[in-house]
Formats: C-alpha cells, sequence, structure tokens
C-alpha cells in the first residue's frame, strides 16, 4: 500500500542509521511519546539498531493504559446496570478495574458492545430508542474528534438515549509533567505524529524553549522512526532546541481546524488523573457545559466512586520511562496479556503488551519489509 | 486503538446529512466519515482513525521525504563507512 511500504524499505533504513551513527559523539536519552511508535521500535528492534548510547525510553502515550482505574471502576459499574447497552473500543475490555473488567461484567449478563467507531455507539442509541446506550470516550488528541463528533451529532439529531464516559488526554502537559519529574532523564521527545495531525505543532515551541529539548514530531513506520531519531539527535549534538516535524506527509503546523473548532466546542481543560501516575493538571478534556447532560458521570451518579493502584503492578514507573517492562518482577509469568495485572499488558499500545509480543525469550525482531498493512 | 492507518477513498456520499466515504485499507474497506476533511476527494489518501478521516496523507511531501532517505543512503556510499568518516 501507498505510504506504507515505502516507509519500510530497509535499504533506505540502512541510510538513516549511518547518518544517526556519524552524528553521536555522545549518549543521549530519547522518549518517543506514543505507544504506537513504542510498538513499531520493539517489534523492529530499531532500539538495537540504533547505535550504543542512544536510548529510547517509552512514553505514557497509550490512552488504554494512562485511563484511570477509577474510570475503570465507573465503567463497570455503569455496563451493570439493566437497560444499559455499553459501548467500547475493544483494547478496553480486559484492562482490569478493581476485582473484575468489563469482558467479565459481560459474562455476568452485561450488555457490552465492542465498536470500531463512536459514531456505531450512536447508531446502536438510535436503533435501541427504550435503553441507555453510554460509549467509553477514551483516548489522546487524535481519538477526541471523532469522539466530539458522536456527541455534537446526538444534540443535532435529539438522540436523548445516548450519553458518554469522557477520560480524554491530551500529550503537551504529559511532556511538561515528564520534564519536571525529578528522575527525568529524558534529552529530547519524538513528538506523536498523529496527535500532531489533529492538533498541529503549535503547542510544543514552548516547551521546548523551557525544557531546552528538541521536540521532533514523528511518524509511525519504522523509517518515520529512525528520521525522528536522526533529526533530535542532530539538534542534540548541536545544542538546539527547537520544534522540527519529520512526518510532513501527515501533519501541518495548523492541524486540522475543522476538527479543533469541534474539539474547543464539545470539550473543555480539566486536570486529570492518569493511571500509575497520577493527577497532571490540565492534562484532560470533559465536556463542556453545553453538552454536560451527556455526560454518563451526571446521568448515572457514578462520581462518587474512588478506587486506589494496586501496589503489584509498577506501570506507574513504565509510563514515565522509568522502568522497561521486562524489569517488572510479575513480567511474562504473573501478568501476561491474558493475566494482565495492568493496563500496559493489556493494550495494543501498552509497552509491556510490546515486550511480551517481541521480546520473549530472545524472539527476534521482525525484518524491516515484514510489516502487516494496515 | 489509538493506531491510524492511511487509507485510499473509493467512494464518497452524503448519508443522513453526514459526509461519508468507502475507504480501502489495502484490501479491507470501511466506512469512514469525512466531516473533518470535507473536501477529500475520491483517489486521495488519509490518516483514518476509529471510523474518521483525520488528514490528507500529501503525496508532494510523502516523496520529499523518501527522496532525502534515499539521498542519505547515495552520500553514505560516497563517504565509505560512515563510522571512519571524520567529522
Ligand atoms: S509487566 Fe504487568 S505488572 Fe509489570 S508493570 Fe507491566 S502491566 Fe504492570
Amino acid at each position: 500500500m501507498r505510504y506504507l511500504a515505502e516507509f519500510q524499505n530497509p535499504e533506505l533504513a540502512r541510510g538513516l542509521l549511518d547518518d544517526i551513527r556519524a552524528a553521536v559523539t555522545r549518549p543521549w536519552a530519547l522518549m518517543e511519546v506514543c505507544g504506537g511508535q513504542t510498538h513499531t521500535i520493539i517489534r523492529h528492534g530499531i532500539d538495537q539498531l540504533l547505535p550504543e548510547g542512544i536510548e529510547l525510553i517509552h512514553g505514557p502515550g497509550c490512552p488504554v493504559c494512562v485511563t484511570p482505574l477509577e474510570i475503570i471502576d465507573k465503567a463497570l459499574e455503569i455496563a451493570s446496570r439493566p437497560g444499559v447497552i455499553f459501548c467500547s473500543f475493544g483494547d478496553m475490555l480486559r484492562v482490569p478495574g478493581t476485582g473484575r473488567d468489563l469482558f467479565r461484567v459481560r459474562g455476568e449478563g452485561g450488555d457490552v458492545r465492542v465498536v470500531y467507531s463512536p459514531l456505531d455507539a450512536l447508531r446502536i442509541a438510535i436503533d435501541n430508542p427504550d435503553r441507555e446506550v453510554v460509549f467509553f470516550g477514551i483516548g489522546f488528541e487524535t481519538t477526541a474528534p471523532p469522539n466530539a463528533m458522536a456527541v455534537h451529532q446526538a444534540r443535532k439529531l435529539g438522540i436523548r438515549n445516548f450519553s458518554v464516559l469522557v477520560s480524554h488526554v491530551r500529550v503537551p502537559p504529559a511532556i511538561e509533567a515528564v520534564m519536571s519529574s525529578p528522575d527525568c532523564r529524558v534529552q529530547g521527545f519524538l513528538a506523536a505524529g498523529h496527535v500532531c495531525s489533529v492538533m498541529g505543532t503549535e503547542e510544543y515551541p514552548a516547551l521546548a524553549a523551557r525544557h531546552r529539548v528538541p521536540i521532533v514530531v514523528t511518524g509511525f513506520e519504522p523509517l518515520d522512526i529512525l528520521e525522528g531519531v536522526r533529526r533530535t539527535v542532530r539538534q542534540l549534538e548541536r545544542g538546539e532546541h527547537t520544534v522540527d516535524n519529520a512526518y510532513p506527509r501527515a501533519v501541518r503546523p495548523e492541524g486540522n481546524p475543522a476538527a479543533r473548532a469541534m474539539l474547543a466546542d464539545v470539550f473543555e481543560v480539566t486536570d486529570r488523573s492518569w493511571r500509575g501516575i497520577g493527577v497532571i493538571p490540565l492534562s484532560g478534556w470533559r465536556l463542556s457545559e453545553r453538552y454536560r447532560d451527556l455526560d454518563a458521570e451526571h446521568r448515572f451518579e457514578v462520581g462518587g466512586i474512588t478506587t486506589r493502584e494496586p501496589a503489584e503492578c509498577r506501570s506507574g514507573e513504565v509510563l514515565q520511562g522509568l522502568l522497561k517492562p521486562n524489569e517488572c518482577g510479575a513480567f511474562g509469568t504473573v501478568c501476561t496479556p491474558r493475566t494482565p495485572l495492568g493496563a500496559t499488558m493489556v493494550s495494543s499500545e501498552g509497552a509491556c503488551a510490546a515486550y511480551y509480543l517481541y521480546r520473549r525469550l530472545g524472539s527476534p525482531a521482525a525484518p524491516l519489509e515484514a510489516n502487516p498493512v494496515g | 486503538m489509538c493506531l491510524a492507518v492511511p487509507g485510499r477513498v473509493m467512494e464518497i456520499e452524503e448519508r443522513d446529512g453526514t459526509r461519508m466515504a468507502v475507504v480501502d485499507f489495502g484490501g479491507v474497506v470501511k466506512d469512514v466519515c469525512l466531516e473533518y476533511l470535507p473536501d477529500l476527494a475520491v483517489g486521495e489518501y488519509a490518516i483514518v482513525h476509529v471510523g474518521f478521516a483525520l488528514q490528507r496523507l500529501d503525496e508532494e511531501s510523502a516523496l520529499k521525504t523518501l527522496e532525502l532517505f534515499a539521498e542519505l543512503g547515495l552520500l553514505q556510499e560516497e563517504f565509505g563507512d560512515p563510522l571512519e568518516v571524520e567529522r
């Protein structure tokens, strides 16, 4: 497929790797923000191909992983109620809440359905006017516009039996939190390309200047990752710290104006708790005042649920780049994708799942040209 | 779920007042909402995420990026082993 296979070309990868090798004079630690990038890196062994001293620290950019336990428990509570159809992206079904997950709720008779798009959930509401249909609206800036559209359409069409349990998160405050941590080792960022496809790059120059870190917008194919690393390392070696776009085929400086306008209408910025990390100020979105009546937390009065994280799972450290997944004592033994202790082992973007899939028992990295399409 | 993938627009139609497209992802075909990219045309590629086209894929910059990568490889060959190149 066009724009996909071309960006996996092993010949071109070699050229990029050579160029990185030629530029590096000392060790550097870079963080790839997005869990999709983490999967590309571990799957193809890109971290092992890079010159020694260039370390890739895996960032918190897995929306399933950072959705707080409290919200999962609210989802479980709502999904258990009679008369409710609870719609979610598939990744959320096995994320452990306190004592159970959505999969279990379904086994116990709850009507939990997997949807591909938030508009599918709205369609279910239209087709089932006598049921309450709740959509689990999680995700970063990439997923927020589709979810906002479902909310907007529900209002426009006057669908009264539809509501959304919202737990959206934003990348720039997460970068701020990573850089402000006393344990921070990160010297440069590969910013999440598709987040910037929507939001553009305006939020990043201030961050790059304040923390004196290069921020390079990076795509998801192996060559995109290598190009992101190459540009970040080049800046670091020159003592620069600016925002650069290594993914221009999908990212314009202004992002997607129509999507941003919808976000500004449907959501408002709020403090948000990140699973395993804690509250990051102004790091999330909730429904704006105008759309509060579509907020499932209000409709189902689950605002009172609060919970505490289990101690044995170290996903908080994994998500902050302080621990590699295979350094967790439970990794691959007690904790596997079938019996996950933490969300980072469940999600297709979670770092623990990436290590489990591609780096267990010395399983070889996929050759660059063998990536499946789509 | 956060993965967004490039797909090619096959057909466009108005459905319940919403602009929708049939998009081909290398053989897998799905319905995609075009409300955020209303001027996307049949034959164009876009980044699609959870059923929404979010950004048009720019062929020109894709080709430019690939050219740059190719150039890097060629330059390295001219210089020989990059590890031995004096900086
Ligand atoms: S391996 Fe399992 S227990 Fe350990 S940090 Fe990852 S999800 Fe948590």
